[in-house]
């Protein structure tokens, strides 16, 4: 158990440096949903018509935590794209033949990514009063351990897309075609209230609709225009943990079966 | 020379012990029921051409894959059923560096250390000794991506002898190494056998990396053709061997056999017989064939020998699927 542990802290501890040895990776993961914040901020702020009710919320304000989310995202699909390079370079199969419960291995894998994920998320959100978004240290602090659930699913979930895969082309496709739509309909890019019902009914499913409402209510304290319609803060949570903990628990059993992450 | 002796020695341990071993990959059998037992403190070769099943054994003894019938284990623990055990026991080379080239040598072997339940002071001074001992230490703050092939092989080696296997596996671990880089190598597989009683398995398909080994198990189609020390197998042959080249080998082979009285094999475009006093047939197959031979060499008989009597195959190349 206790060399369990410390394989995973080896494990993440060296994910936590290699990004830092590698600039462009911060660059990627944190510029382009800034980007997105900054043009489509400008460009939807005067369309842009809050939920029903909610008078006062502009579209920048509306998107800075949906812009918060898709940081972590692309920090958790950079994390597992990362996996695929570890199995090209030869990296994961010296890991593979050591004497470290496979569970250690994705949890080293996870959690480096989760941290990741929850600092870059962190220098995003910290300019949140900017966008009109008053944060106080309890609701920064419960922020972070939210923001901390959801990346951890994601780089979970990503783990296991990525576990099979020998080529990082082959990630990238299903990242446009699963990852993305996960995030757009989340309610981070527009609300649930005002979409046609189909819609609505395809956000009710998608679980990190329950990870975006989960930090909008932390960030919003009661109930008010920026929270209006969302699902409960108690559903919210438990649904974010329970893929957390789904993501994980499939990520371990892939890992196990013996000759998978074999290079062929 | 003692290797050969410890092979017939009763109290040598056994280190690895192959029984039966099956493996298929869908269809395709690669391995079909191997056994052989590597004793400890022995050089142990896997010799064999590409596809020969070599690196399917290789991936079985380093708990990466499941045999699909038999058994192997190593110090008593059978790789499919004790995997944890197993690794504990054994140091892995792959071929391709299982190094992480953004880290420095020492944060590689720090990682690998921990993987394997080192820690704290114990850590440190592991990681120091080897450092010293493989002459990495003024590289030790490099990234390893600035590591020349030799080196980075030895910092591969270090990282897999660090936790003191008793059993050091090692695939293909001459590729890639200039000839400098190979003697290098061997210095320190030797090194390891004299000093650390580390027993060594590597896989080959160079002859000249296979004669160095105690003992060789030579592998064709996923069998195991001959197994024992270099010259014994080659003392089996017994003679000696003319290889003659020549552009038209079948060709002459009906008439060579007769005027020497040995069977001959083509192989890879030259006519090989064994026999013995090989020199007495020379002159007259030069007066015989005059300018339809290229040149006639004669010679003790070869690992390649051993294979082409044992498999009856003419070449030492991919295996014909």
């Amino acid at each position: 158990m206790r060399r369990g542990a410390a394989a995973a802290l080896t494990l993440m501890r060296r994910e936590i440096v290699r990004f830092l040895r590698e600039r462009n990776r911060v660059f990627g993961a944190l510029v382009q949903p800034i980007m997105f914040w900054g043009l489509f901020g400008a460009g939807l702020g005067s369309s842009f018509r809050p939920p029903a009710g909610g008078g006062s919320i502009g579209y920048a304000e509306y998107f800075f935590p949906g812009t918060v989310v898709l940081i972590l995202l692309f920090t958790a699909i950079f994390s597992t794209i990362s996996l695929i390079e570890d199995r090209r370079e030869g990296f994961l199969q010296g890991v593979l033949v050591a004497p470290v419960p496979r569970s250690s291995i994705v949890l080293g894998k996870v959690l480096g990514g989760t941290a990741l994920a929850v600092g870059q998320g962190l220098v995003v959100l910290i300019f949140a009063p900017l966008a009109g978004i008053k944060l106080s240290p309890a609701s920064l602090a419960v922020s972070l351990t939210v923001m901390a659930a959801i990346a951890f699913g994601l780089t979970a979930l990503s783990f296991c897309i990525a576990w099979r895969m020998d080529s990082t082309q082959g990630f990238h496709a299903i990242m446009t075609v699963l990852l993305m739509p996960l995030w757009l309909l989340s309610g981070s890019f527009f609300p649930a209230q005002g979409a046609p019902a189909w819609l609505s009914v395809l956000m009710a499913c998608d679980p990190l609709t329950y990870g975006m409402a989960a930090f909008r209510r932390v960030l919003y304290p009661g109930e008010g225009p920026a929270t209006q319609g969302l699902p409960g803060a108690g559903l919210s949570l438990a649904v974010t943990l329970l893929f957390a903990a789904a993501a994980f628990g499939t990520a371990v059993a892939l890992a196990q079966r013996r000759g998978s992450g074999v290079r062929a | 020379m003692p290797a050969a002796m410890r092979t017939t020695a009763p109290a040598v341990e056994t280190v690895v012990r192959v029984e039966g071993l099956v493996h298929d990959y869908g269809p395709r059998r690669a391995l079909r029921g191997v056994d052989f037992e590597v004793g400890s403190g022995q050089i142990f070769g896997l010799l064999g051409p590409n596809g020969g099943g070599k690196t399917t054994l290789f991936r079985i003894l380093a708990t990466l894959i499941r045999p699909t019938a038999g058994r192997a284990s190593v110090m008593g623990n059978d790789v499919a059923l004790r995997p944890r055990e197993a690794r504990a026991a054994i140091g892995v080379v792959f071929q391709s560096p299982a190094l992480d080239r953004k880290l420095t040598t020492r944060e590689n072997l720090e990682t690998q250390g921990r993987l394997y339940g080192l820690g704290g002071r114990a850590l440190r001074e592991a990681v120091d000794a080897m450092l010293l001992r493989v002459r990495l230490a003024d590289r030790a703050s490099d990234r390893v991506e600035t590591l020349s092939g030799g080196l980075m092989r030895r910092a591969e080696i270090a990282k897999g002898i660090l936790h003191r296997p008793r059993l050091l596996l090692l695939d293909e671990p001459s590729s890639g190494l200039d000839p400098g880089a190979r003697s290098d190598l061997w210095d320190h597989l030797r090194e390891l056998r004299e000093r650390d009683g580390v027993t060594v398995l590597l896989t080959t398909h160079l002859m000249e990396e296979a004669e160095r080994c105690d003992r060789l198990a030579i592998l064709s189609e996923g069998a195991l053709v001959a197994c024992g020390a270099p010259r014994d197998l080659k003392a089996e042959i017994g003679g000696d061997v003319i290889v003659i080249a020549t552009a038209a080998p079948e060709a002459l082979r009906g008439e060579v056999e007769r005027l020497c009285g040995a069977r001959a094999s083509v192989v890879d475009g030259t006519l090989r017989l064994e026999r013995p006093r090989g020199h007495e047939p020379i002159p007259r197959l030069l007066e015989t064939f005059g300018d339809r031979i290229d040149s006639v060499t004669i010679g003790r008989p070869t690992l390649l020998d051993v294979f082409v009597l044992k498999t009856g195959h003419r070449f030492w190349g991919e295996a014909e699927a």
